[in-house]
């Protein structure tokens, strides 16, 4: 792969640090107080101004949330989570709502600069010859800006933040709000419904293929608050959207709470295409802080022939559980789930998909490729379903695992079960590790034991990383390979 | 010029090499022979830098420079290459994305300019041309699934592409039918040159009759025993090692 030498200049560039966007942003900030409570939900909504009709759907979703306790079956560990020690509500402070670009803190602006994310149109168009990327950022519980906006609706495309779809687009939002991941779902999904704070909202009208790539920069910034963020996505009969997430946060000694809920509804022969490069702070090499990741992410091919597809690089995060899915109701729809989930240090990795098949003549596909280094744990966890009615489901999975070192470890548990006899379910599985002989092997041809690694873990991930739009692909390779900087030698 | 003196090798408490002494002139060819278990291997991992050993006395010079300070990858640089009695297969690996990788790693610790990928491609299919290697074989996995012979023709093309200074051929006939062991002897003669050397592991003479060494050494229980011409090898496929195997104990 061309972008191999890339991968190892970075490699070396880096040296005791491996976490770049560990920075932390000084500002002043309207914060909730900490703790959870229906005060709480309340202005949560209000400081939102929210219709009635979404406080009562988030005070429902509190009282259950109460009722309800946390699962335990996913491959992790971590302390109990004190909920009443978190900040569920942090903005930057502003005297108005940012009308334009030039409203927004320019210290904001400034943050995401650092990350790599310009959020000037001028600044984006004067940069490289990369083709346009329409961004919403998120500031620990707001959207600060959405770029491209005015563009986008020329093409009928709806791209903005979800509090502010909440006022333009309130009949939208209501229609296909929890119909995806309905409150009741589970424990941090629950949660989500009632205390989300912000995320993004996509509208493609019928037979739109939105003219370019969305993307939302999730960034928490503030210590012992919790990111709660909603992403709902509703492409129309014959409409196509690819959109991207990007995510990251300081390097603090403190865990800190993420727990999102990402909604996609696909209609007749529409397509949507969802990306995620997950490089939330993983905590240090001895595993004192980083971000516990738990988010629920599923979609429904609801219309015929409409598909889904997921691509994830999870390379952040202490504990990531988390398990994109799809629901395949319409007749001939496709979901796919492909993903690259790399570990080191202690990080704790539980992720993988669900394929339920309902609808006739379903298929499905997943590719899975874990990478584990260091002391870290990578479960693969899949289910895939097919209800009696899908007659003609199909499903292809292959689940590969990669170990570096002898102290971490790969696992892998897939679920099937088929009510009818006609589906045909495919699951190859391998486990390999990169040998202290294979190492030599590459050394003893000139390569550095880093870019031997480099090598392998490329060649390793390849089937997945063709998956990502191209200006994405060559940034998750570089943060392959900072995730696994120091699991060799 | 390759110089080994008084080299003294162990692995986990197993004692392999008792102050073995060998030295290689810029463009010999030296064969070693000796029998199963002596540490042939084991001295061609310990020139390469294999890690695992520990190395209690001696040192190893390359062209006077002490190459026991170096790490796998500077040897190599240096121009010290083994072509392994046992090549490593690395899967999802492309050969093509590996020898390109190889190439310029050493190039650029040499301080070398970069090759261009035309003239990269050139050479790699002259050097494949002369092997009989097919192009397919390039796109596949680096030594996935190739039989015994594949490898083996496989480490020649990679010798013959990175140019080294100081090569070491451990059993590389072995598995080898009789057509392949021509193209690879003619591979190694193609790369004979006045600054070029090479040690030669083997077990049969056979090997000798297309790679004509310059001098021949025999070892025993971790040292060279016994050193002459070509006439030795000959002698030894007559006679066998039982002459030897008592001399150095
Ligand atoms: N990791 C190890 N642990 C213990 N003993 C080892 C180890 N590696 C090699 N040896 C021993 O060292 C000795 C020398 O092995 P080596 O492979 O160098 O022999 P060789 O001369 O190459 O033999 P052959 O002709 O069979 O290839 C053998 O007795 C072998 O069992
Ligand atoms: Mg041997």
């Amino acid at each position: 792969m061309p972008a191999v030498k890339e991968t190892v200049e970075q490699v070396k560039a880096i040296d005791v640090d491996q976490y770049k966007y560990g920075f932390e942003t000084q500002l002043e900030v309207d914060k909730a107080p900490k703790g959870l409570n229906e005060d709480i939900v309340r202005l949560i909504s209000a400081k939102k101004k929210e219709p009635a009709w979404m406080l009562e759907w988030r005070l429902d979703a509190y009282r259950r949330w109460l009722t309800m306790r946390e699962p335990t079956w996913a491959r992790v560990e971590y302390p109990e989570i004190d909920f009443q020690d978190i900040h569920y509500y942090a903005a930057p402070k502003m005297n108005a709502a940012p009308k334009t670009i030039d409203d927004v803190d320019p210290a904001i602006l400034d943050t995401y600069k650092k990350l790599g994310i310009p959020l000037r149109e001028q600044e984006i168009l004067a940069g490289v010859q990369q083709s346009k990327v329409a961004v919403d950022a998120v500031f620990d519980s707001v959207s600060v800006a959405t770029t491209f906006k005015e563009e986008l609706k020329k093409a009928g495309v709806i791209f903005c933040s979800i509090s502010e779809a909440l006022h333009e687009y309130p009949e939208l939002v209501k229609k296909y709000i929890g119909t995806v991941v309905p409150v009741t779902d589970n424990y941090y999904a629950t949660l989500n419904s009632a205390v989300f704070t912000d995320g993004s909202f996509v509208y493609v009208p019928k037979g739109v293929r939105c003219p370019m790539e969305l993307s939302t920069y999730f960034r928490i910034n503030e210590k012992n608050t919790g990111q709660f963020e909603r992403t709902l996505i509703i492409v129309e009969e014959g409409a196509y959207v690819s959109y991207l997430e990007g995510c990251t946060a300081p390097q603090r000694d403190e865990n800190q709470l993420h727990a999102a809920v990402v909604e996609l509804i696909a209609l007749d022969d529409a397509e949507i295409k969802y990306s995620t490069v997950q490089n939330w702070y993983p905590g240090d090499k001895d595993g004192k802080g980083g971000i516990y990741n738990f988010v629920t992410k599923r979609g429904d091919c609801r219309g015929k022939n409409s598909k889904i597809s997921w691509t994830q690089v999870e390379t952040g995060s202490a504990i990531t559980w988390k398990y994109p899915s799809c629901i395949l109701r319409g007749e001939g729809s496709r979901g796919e789930f492909y993903s690259i989930a790399v570990s080191n240090g202690r990080q704790q990795v539980d992720s993988g998909t669900k394929m339920i098949h309902l609808g006739k003549n379903t298929t499905s596909r997943i590719i899975s490729k874990g990478i584990s280094a260091g002391h870290s744990q990578n479960t693969y966890r899949g289910l895939v379903s097919a209800h009696r009615r899908a007659t003609g489901a199909r499903n292809f999975t292959n689940c590969d695992s990669l170990l570096i070192g002898n102290n971490c470890g790969a696992h892998t548990v897939p679920y099937i079960e088929s009510k009818n006899g006609s589906s045909i379910f495919e699951h190859e599985a391998t486990t390999s590790k990169i040998s202290e002989d294979q190492l030599f092997y590459c050394m003893q041809r000139g390569l550095s034991a880093e870019e031997a690694t480099a090598l392998i873990v490329n060649g390793f991930v390849k089937d997945v990383l063709q998956q990502l739009p191209m200006e994405f692909a060559v940034e998750a390779q570089k943060l392959i390979s900072i995730s696994l900087e120091g699991s060799v030698g | 010029m390759l110089e080994i003196r008084n080299l003294h090798v162990s692995i986990e408490d197993k004692k392999i090499l008792n102050g073995l002494n060998l030295t290689v002139h810029d463009g010999e060819v030296a064969a070693i022979m000796g029998p199963n278990g002596s540490g042939k291997s084991t001295l061609s991992y310990v020139i390469a830098g294999k890690p695992d050993y520990d190395i209690h006395d001696g040192e190893i010079l390359l062209d006077g420079e002490n190459v026991l300070e170096m790490d796998p990858d500077a040897r190599a640089a240096a121009g010290i290459f083994l072509a392994f009695q046992y090549p490593l297969e690395i899967p999802g690996v492309a050969t093509m994305t590996f020898l390109k990788a190889a190439m310029q790693a050493q190039r650029k610790a040499r301080g070398e300019e970069e090759l261009s990928t035309a003239e990269f491609m050139k050479r790699v299919r002259d050097q494949a041309g002369h092997l009989g290697i097919p192009q397919d074989m390039l796109k596949r996995g680096l030594n996935v699934g190739f039989s015994g012979g594949e490898k083996k023709r496989m480490e020649i093309l990679q010798m013959a592409l990175l140019e080294p200074k100081f090569c070491i051929l451990d059993e590389t006939d072995s598995g080898l039918d009789i057509d392949a062991l021509k193209v690879v002897s003619e591979g190694v003669n193609r790369l004979r040159a006045k600054d070029r050397s090479f040690l030669v592991i083997t077990h049969y003479q056979r090997l000798l009759n297309y790679i004509v060494p310059d001098t021949v050494h025999v070892m025993a229980h971790g040292q060279v025993v016994k050193s002459g011409g070509k006439e030795l090898a000959l002698e030894l496929e007559a006679n066998g090692y039982a002459d030897y195997k008592t001399l150095a104990a």
